[in-house]
């Protein structure tokens, strides 16, 4: 079945960066023509285990298996509140301590929140910079939330439905992804030795 | 089972008393450790290899002669020798040398560091850290068994008709460990030889290594050198001891809070529960210690990290006592009783 992999670095509990996360996965669900699975990350619930993997490279407490959960997802969608004009921190050091590749070819939606409208292009500036760094697939529509989208007609709405058909049209069109294992397939000696010959 | 310590050799100021020790307290108290670890009846005595302070073993088998003149028993090795940025005609010479002074007590282990800067300044590209450990290695492994090598390779200047002097003790190579915490290619590597494989799980949870264990394993019987289960394999293990675990806690606690590697970090707490590392009684160790064979099957050596993160000497002898006394006799004679006669107990040279 599909996965998808939800990261949420909001701080309070019901942060409007959890429940864009939340709407966000909602309206992917809603476009794809199959069921899929969502898996929900609250990096708040994990954050000294985020500072201990930055100091250590141990992957203490449940921190192990939601790496290993973003690295397997076929799609992952990534929400962060926006704080001096970038991503949070604990957004930041989370995507730092994911195995090198994990995200390479990975689809993903992106969405933010903030205070006013004119963090917007956080997204633009930060967000997808990072993740092309990381060689993630990243879809044209990022949702910005201001606090004010939250109600009357900003058409929030519309554009986190947008962005979710956006990701179920890339996921549609592909089988969930192999993945790849490490220890199961092991260059044989011959070739890691073969391939200094030439 | 063989059972020993490795040391990093780090230079680190005792927390408790803000007294820093000088690069030549710190060498003398590695030997020292040496020289108790054998008195105490420990079967092996392994030091780092670094290139940069706050580290002092730089000369792994300068130390090892010295300790090798004043013991009888122990084997001396390295955890680890560098096989990325050491010359590997140097590697060959320098342990057939201790092998000799040392009557044959002498066994290697083989990593690539992790310490980026080292790489440049010895000349390397980290980024070529896996083909120089293959491609070095596999002109050790020549140099030991054939008496004259023509070489070409892509990291070192071409050998014709080179002899590596003096020739290893009796015709036969030291035996020789390789070292990884995540790589899947030196576990390859380690199987095709028929090589020891050391998984240091002291920082990481146990699945990592399981994994990675289980597939040396499988290559090694794939490579046709025994069954999986006869594959030679080594652990790591920490651990501070006093008779009461409370005391133990509370004297550890603070060098732990800040030790150099995982210092500011988990809590002594998180990080007893989920890595080898045990701090309490020496009952905890033992039970500690017994369940990693349940976790990675039977294997053959076990090498406790015990002077670091500043303690001082008198405290880290005062640890080998305890090993010595209330530990090893109970884990020599638990893991002696539960291997199958099949397994070996300990790497053959």
């Amino acid at each position: 079945m599909t996965t998808i992999a939800v990261v949420s670095a909001g701080l309070s509990e019901r942060s409007s960066t959890r429940l864009l996360a939340g709407k966000l996965a909602s309206a992917v669900q809603d476009s794809l023509p199959h069921k899929a699975s969502v898996e929900m990350v609250d990096l708040r619930e994990h954050a000294h285990d985020v500072i201990n993997a930055l100091l250590t490279g141990v992957p203490t407490g449940a921190l192990g298996g939601l790496v290993r959960t973003v690295a397997d997802a076929d799609a992952l969608i990534a929400v962060t509140p926006v704080f001096n004009a970038s991503y949070s921190g604990l957004f930041k050091s989370f995507f730092d301590i994911l195995e090198t590749d994990s995200l390479a070819g990975k689809h993903v939606l992106m969405g933010a929140t903030g205070g006013t409208e004119r963090h917007s292009l956080v997204l633009e500036h930060a967000l997808r910079p990072m993740f092309a760094y990381l060689r993630a697939v990243v879809v044209p529509t990022a949702v910005y939330a201001a606090t004010s989208d939250w109600g009357g007609a900003s058409g929030l709405e519309k554009r986190i439905a947008l962005a979710g058909k956006e990701l179920a049209d890339l996921l549609a069109h592909r089988a969930p992804s192999a993945k790849p294992d490490r220890y199961a397939n092991v260059t044989p000696f011959a070739e890691l030795l073969g391939g200094l010959r030439k | 089972m063989q059972f020993g310590l490795f040391t990093v050799g780090d230079v680190t100021t005792d927390p408790t008393t803000g007294r820093t020790p000088s690069e030549a307290e710190r060498i003398k108290s590695m030997v020292a450790i040496a020289f108790k670890a054998e008195e105490v009846g420990l079967d092996v005595f392994a030091t780092g290899e670094h290139h940069n302070p706050p580290f002092v073993p730089s000369s792994p088998t300068t130390m090892l002669g010295y300790i090798a003149a004043r013991t009888e028993k122990l084997i001396l090795s390295t955890a680890t020798t560098l096989i990325t940025t050491n010359d590997p005609v140097k590697i060959a010479e320098d342990f057939a040398m201790l092998q000799h002074l040392a009557d044959g007590r002498v066994d290697l282990m083989l990593g690539r560091g992790n310490t980026g800067p080292v790489y440049p300044w010895f000349g390397k590209d980290i980024r070529d850290g896996i083909d120089l450990a293959i491609e070095n290695y596999h002109l050790l492994h020549r140099l030991w068994r054939e008496d004259v090598v023509d070489w070409e390779g892509r990291f070192r200047t071409p050998l014709h008709s080179f002899t590596s002097t003096p020739r290893p003790l009796d015709g036969k190579p030291p035996f020789v460990w390789h070292g990884s915490i995540r790589s899947p290619e030196i576990a390859e590597q380690a199987a095709h030889y028929g090589d020891g494989f050391f998984a240091n799980n002291i920082f990481w949870p146990k699945e990592h290594f399981q994994r990675l264990i289980e597939l040396y394993r499988q290559r090694f019987e794939h490579y046709g050198h025994g069954s999986a289960d006869q594959a030679i394999v080594g652990l790591g293990g920490h651990v501070f001891m006093r008779k009461n675990s409370q005391d133990a806690v509370r004297e550890f606690r603070p060098y732990f809070d800040k030790a150099p590697v995982y210092g500011h970090g988990p809590s002594l707490e998180e990080f007893t529960e989920q890595t080898p590392l045990t701090v309490g009684s020496p009952q905890e160790v033992i039970d500690k210690t017994l369940t990693f064979r349940e976790y990675f099957g039977d294997y053959q050596r076990q090498l406790f990290l015990l002077d670091h993160a500043g303690l001082p000497l008198k405290t880290v002898l005062e640890q080998l006592d305890i090993l010595g006394e209330e530990v090893l006799p109970v884990l020599r004679r638990e893991f002696a009783a539960l291997r199958p006669a099949h397994v070996p107990a300990g790497p053959v040279r």
